[in-house]
């Protein structure tokens, strides 16, 4: 099972993020769970200094950005078994 | 990566061309296509609004564009890097000025400010990050240099600058840390190691056009109200309406202004509309500046999210001090633009 965990506060582009990783799991019938992680003492935990964060089976991708759907797609598809 | 440079140059030269012959353009709409009359107070009007609003959008796209690129150079990680263990003054200026290239989205402002002070960033030093990245953005910039000309954007950017830079100096000499809640100081945060990988130059001009999508897509409809209102006050609400209130002899017009607009909440593009309202009719410079700045640099909704981390206490020296630079800063603009 991939895990794939979204970081964020509730912001917009937060939701957004996970949202899009939701579509690409469906689209693509990817076995992965998307976990949401609000908690900011978790946050910080990561390192990473600008939300969203996304973290693919234990792996920091990106943060702070929110990718276009095809750049999605290329990370969940080149980080996930 | 050839291709990528080839649709760059050319999109500049496209962009060179469109941009000097854009009142050649409007001249043949205005008085070809839709066949105005010259000279009367709806033409004015109308020749105005098909000018300024592909100009003010051209202009847009090209500094989002160049922004974006610039910015890919930069995250908030390497500019935390670059701040650790700087003394406040040095620190301070570092700060501000990476506050204007460093991307950041005030959503963002809780983990970055629990980053920096973690990692040893003085708390002033911080602060005039978290004071100069949003309130001097290219947007503002854009919007500024395209309606009100570049001395405006120009003196716009460097009084943020120095709004930021000494505000966050003085916060640090008060020496506020105990204002900081007790468990910032005791947050374990992990560090990543970023890869430092390199990122070919097609990849940047990639993401400057993604900036420049999500950008337009976001503030176009602003500046076309923006442009509308000015167009449409042009001729009709009477020139100095506001100068009594908001002019430069009404000397209580300035921190009114910041009084106003400290509790507002806009985005750059967003306030235009207003601004451009303000200085059309009468109101000057400097206090419609000072509105600008306290509207988009000091927001209701980014204290809040700061009060998880902040006593009230240091919110509110934070606000008055910010507060207070505005408020010079506009009786300043009102001074020098006599």
């Amino acid at each position: 099972m991939n895990i794939i965990k979204v970081y964020g506060s509730g912001c917009a582009n937060c939701k957004r993020l996970e949202a899009m990783c939701t579509e690409v799991i469906q689209e693509n019938n990817l076995d992965a769970s998307i976990e949401k992680v609000t908690d900011i003492q978790e946050i910080m935990k990561t390192g990473i200094l600008s939300t969203p964060g996304l973290e693919i089976n234990g792996k920091m991708i990106s943060s702070g950005k929110l990718p276009t759907k095809s750049t999605l797609v290329h990370w969940i598809q080149d980080n996930i078994n | 990566m050839k291709n990528k440079l080839l649709i760059l140059l050319s999109f500049l030269l496209l962009w060179i061309l469109i941009y000097l012959n854009l009142n050649v353009f409007t001249d043949f709409i205005v008085y070809s296509i839709l066949g105005m009359q010259r000279n009367t107070h709806l033409t004015d009007a109308v020749w105005f609004f098909v000018f300024e609003v592909p100009k003010v959008l051209l202009l847009l796209t090209l500094i989002v564009l160049g922004v974006g690129i610039v910015r890919s150079y930069f995250s908030p990680e390497r500019t935390r890097k670059m701040l650790g263990g700087k003394k406040l003054f040095t620190g301070n200026v570092m700060a501000s000025t990476l506050g204007i290239v460093t991307p950041f989205c005030s959503c963002s402002a809780i983990p970055l400010f629990l980053g920096f002070v973690e990692s040893g960033v003085p708390l002033g030093v911080t602060f005039s990050f978290l004071i100069a990245a949003p309130m001097i953005n290219e947007v503002a910039l854009v919007l500024l240099f395209g309606l009100f000309g570049w001395k405006t954007a120009l003196l716009y950017m460097l009084t943020g600058l120095l709004i930021a830079m000494l505000s966050g100096y003085i916060i640090g000499r008060l020496k506020l840390e105990k204002y900081v809640e007790p468990w910032v100081y005791k947050i374990k945060a992990g560090h990543l190691e970023i890869a430092e990988e390199k990122v070919p130059f097609a990849d940047r001009i990639t993401g400057g056009i993604d900036a420049v999508k999500e950008i337009v897509a976001k503030v176009w409809i602003y500046i076309v109200i923006g442009i509308a209102v000015g167009a449409g006050i042009h001729g009709y609400v009477p020139e100095n309406f506001m100068a009594s209130l908001m002019g430069k002899s009404a000397w209580w017009s300035v921190p009114i202004a910041v009084i106003l607009g400290v509790p507002m909440y806009s985005n750059a593009a967003g306030i235009i509309p207003i601004v451009q309202a303000l200085l059309e009719k009468g109101a000057s410079l400097g206090t419609v500046l000072a509105f600008m700045m306290s509207v988009i640099g000091l927001s209701l909704p980014e204290t809040i999210i700061l009060k998880k981390v902040l006593k009230i206490q240091l919110i509110g020296i934070f606000i008055g001090v910010v507060a207070t630079g505005i408020i010079i800063v506009g009786y300043l603009f009102n001074l020098v633009f006599a």
